[in-house]
């Protein structure tokens, strides 16, 4: 033992004690720091071993990419037969959208990251400008999208379909049910009876049934409810369903954003003389969405989740497609594939939805914890 | 003028006059949608009546919990159907529930790469619509496991096959009564276990392995019954005929299929409630728990649990319903629910789509406002009071 004398002050740095920090360090804290922690390192390595073992080669060494039928897939190799994805990918992707009109596609989806860039991103520089074009889009994608003007051909809605109706229905629910959403939550919090009723009616009763009977009311009862004679396509009768159901459970996310405000934040505004309208726009709504925001974005994905759910009234998603490739003699049984191409869709725009909602988030987060 | 300016700016009146305005509004909106709908019922020739739910249905079930054959009323068919939602909903929500906490501690875990891997099956999962979940457990099912002939064979008694899974079906013969008859008493005898151990501990700080006690009593009592009566339980087990297996419990392709999906889905969001339910409790509980000298365990049990349980339950109730509400997605691979049957079949088979949807909507509807209005009360009892 040295037994050195230190002035005040200048006591050496010494070295971290030996296995504590480092690769090493890091390994023997997080993966082998007991006995139970051990075991459950070696079990988990196992299963990804395994995982990756049978997975990876299925899904790409042993994959076939190009044959005419799931038979000829199997006599190539014995892993995933990813011909019928390849083979029908123009479907998948525009429907039955006439091949030669499609780049009115391609170009409304890139304009849209441009509409809503600056919706998305408040620091974006000339967001004033992008701001006009936000406002012009819906539009601007209306009349490509569907034709009819400035010498665009007109295309059925029936002809829509694959990941592009997916889009469609998807983004305009989203769009559309977030103002009625804060109404209703609005509404279910008035002082006014009528108004605070019919708001609890109607949020309850979407949020009480499943969205397929929903569906099945647009697809086979709506038509009843509008003078006769009167028939507006399936798609949109659609798209207002998926709006009011998602409305109202973006309404019950917001109202606990409202509940959540401190009573101190209402009576501040009275005392400056604000009315209802002032109160809400500039103090209780731009509180309570901030708080809500993870809960609206839970909401907008599973929207874009539940789009999925128009197969079964016969639209074809990218679901509707895949079913009707299993259909094909040539493809029966390769059901694996084409859903899992079809899940892995969905998973990245959802996962990608998830890490803004993250990042909005934390940006918005004015907590100094 | 005065007058008016006067109502318009008196907050009673002026709330009163909006209301009435938007009553009117409503009112009028009503009556539109329902002369429109006598309008398009009398061009079609149409009318409401319930009268065909007491006609047969005239198509199969092929699941059922109750006696049903096509010659039923569609009033049972549907009864059926509902039967079937429920029993998909509950084995359903026992998956997901086990799964999904288990699930959420291990995303807790210190072990970096457990809790990473739980993390990604969760992402992975929740992000993918329940449907196609669905489809792709079924199709897995039809598609990669073997036909009867080649079922997979569990030790001769359970079978595997794209037909569905069969297990041994227990017939209670005579004497079964005295096992019954011990099992209650093993559970009489624990409850006052429990109580009497509760109380030993309120006075002497003792504890008794109570768990341990009760639960062999429980099994211990039926089991002695089981081979004093001269074993009164004997096993149906399925055995292949021709294309199929007769005999057993079957378990069809379709609920099996749904019935993991549903699970393994809903489990991704349970676990993170979980997650969420246990980071509620503060950091500080944890530390006094530990400090005062408990085990890790029963720090869990006394002191997180308790206390995230309040967090925890709200949200995973909601859960449950959800995954009530999405088992109506059974329809995509032909399990015969509640909204298959009456919602389905009977609909175009009657073509009565108002009185079908309806009644549909009204029994999902009932079920979730129910629940809600358990919530409600649930949540006021285990209310924090204070402040």
């Amino acid at each position: 033992m040295s037994s050195e004398i230190y002035k005040p002050g200048s006591y050496p740095n010494l070295p971290p004690p030996p296995g504590t920090v480092g690769v090493y360090g890091w390994i023997k804290n997080n993966l082998f720091s007991s006995i139970s922690n051990s075991t459950l390192t070696i079990i988990s390595v196992v299963l990804i071993y395994y995982l990756i073992d049978g997975i990876i080669g299925w899904f790409f060494f042993d994959a076939v990419f190009d044959a005419n039928s799931k038979i000829e897939c199997r006599k190539i190799n014995d892993g995933a037969c990813w011909a019928v994805i390849t083979r029908r990918v123009g479907q998948f992707v525009y429907g039955f959208y006439p091949e030669v009109e499609r780049w009115r596609i391609d170009i409304s989806f890139l304009t849209m990251f441009i509409a809503f860039a600056p919706l998305l991103y408040p620091d974006l520089p000339k967001r004033k400008w992008l701001l006009w074009f936000s406002g012009i889009y819906p539009f601007f994608a209306f009349i490509l999208i569907n034709g009819g003007y400035f010498g665009l051909t007109k295309i059925e809605y029936s002809l829509f379909g694959g990941f592009m109706l997916t889009v469609i229905i998807g983004v305009t629910g989203i769009v559309c049910s977030l103002p009625i959403g804060i109404f209703l939550a609005l509404g279910r919090q008035s002082k006014l009876t009528v108004v605070r009723t019919l708001s609890v009616c109607f949020i309850e009763f979407m949020r009480g049934v499943p969205l397929i009977t929903l569906l099945f009311v647009a697809s086979s009862m709506l038509n009843y409810f509008m003078p006769p004679g009167t028939n507006f396509s399936i798609l949109v009768r659609v798209i207002i369903m998926f709006t009011f159901f998602s409305a109202a459970y973006i309404a019950e996310v917001i109202r606990g954003g409202i509940q959540a405000i401190p009573k101190g934040q209402y009576e501040a505004a009275d005392a400056l003389g604000m009315n209802y309208w002032q109160t809400t726009r500039f103090i209780t709504l731009p509180q309570a969405l901030k708080i809500s925001i993870p809960g609206i974005m839970n909401t907008f994905i599973g929207l874009y989740k539940d789009t999925t759910l128009v197969v079964v009234i016969g639209l074809l998603d990218p679901l509707g497609i895949g079913r009707a490739a299993l259909a094909d003699t040539k493809w029966n049984g390769l059901s694996t594939e084409t859903y899992l191409f079809v899940a892995l869709f969905f998973f990245v725009s959802c996962f990608a939805m998830s890490r803004y909602s993250l990042w909005l988030e934390n940006k918005l987060n004015t907590d100094h914890k | 003028m005065t007058f008016l300016y006067n109502i318009w700016h008196n907050e009673k009146s002026r709330e009163i006059i909006i209301q009435i305005f938007v009553l009117l509004c409503i009112g009028w909106f009503l009556s539109w949608l329902i002369s429109n709908v006598d309008a398009n019922f009398k061009a079609l020739g149409k009318d409401i009546s319930f009268e065909f739910l007491f006609i047969p249905a005239g198509y199969d079930i092929n699941q059922y919990l109750i006696d049903y054959n096509n010659r039923d009323s569609h009033l049972r068919a549907g009864i059926v159907g509902l039967l079937n939602t429920g029993l998909v909903a509950v084995f359903g929500i026992i998956l997901a529930t086990i799964l999904g906490v288990t699930l959420g501690i291990i995303r807790l875990s210190k072990n970096w790469l457990a809790s990473r891997i739980a993390y990604w099956y969760i992402e992975f999962t929740r992000n993918v619509p329940i449907l196609l979940h669905i489809l792709l457990w079924h199709g897995i099912i039809i598609n990669t496991l073997p036909h009867s002939k080649n079922a997979i064979n569990i030790a001769d008694i359970s079978f595997l096959s794209n037909r569905g899974f069969y297990i041994p079906k227990p017939l209670t013969e005579n004497g079964i009564e005295l096992v019954y008859l011990l099992l209650v008493i093993g559970i009489i005898f624990s409850v006052l276990f429990f109580k009497h151990a509760k109380k030993k501990q309120d006075l002497t700080g003792l504890q008794l392995p109570v768990f341990w006690i009760n639960l062999s009593v429980i099994i211990s009592l039926p089991v002695i019954g089981f081979f004093v009566s001269g074993l009164p339980i004997s096993l149906e087990i399925p055995v292949l005929k021709g294309f199929n297996f007769k005999g057993g419990m079957h378990m069809s392709p379709e609920l099996a299929a749904l019935t993991f999906a549903l699970g393994i889905y809903t489990a991704a969001f349970i676990a993170e409630i979980v997650r969420a339910g246990i980071l509620a409790v503060d950091k500080g509980q944890r530390e006094a728990a530990e400090s005062i000298g408990l085990k890790p365990s029963k720090v869990m049990k006394l002191v997180i649990l308790p206390q995230a349980r309040r967090v925890i339950i709200p949200p995973l109730t909601s859960q449950y319903l959800n995954l009530t509400k999405n088992s109506s997605l059974a329809i995509a691979i032909g399990y015969m629910d509640l909204v298959a049957t009456l919602g389905g079949i009977s609909l175009n088979q009657t073509g009565r789509e108002m009185e079908t949807m309806v009644i549909v909507m009204l029994i999902y509807l009932s079920v979730s406002l129910s629940i809600s209005a358990f919530m409600n009360w649930y949540n006021n009892k285990v209310k924090l009071v204070g402040r």
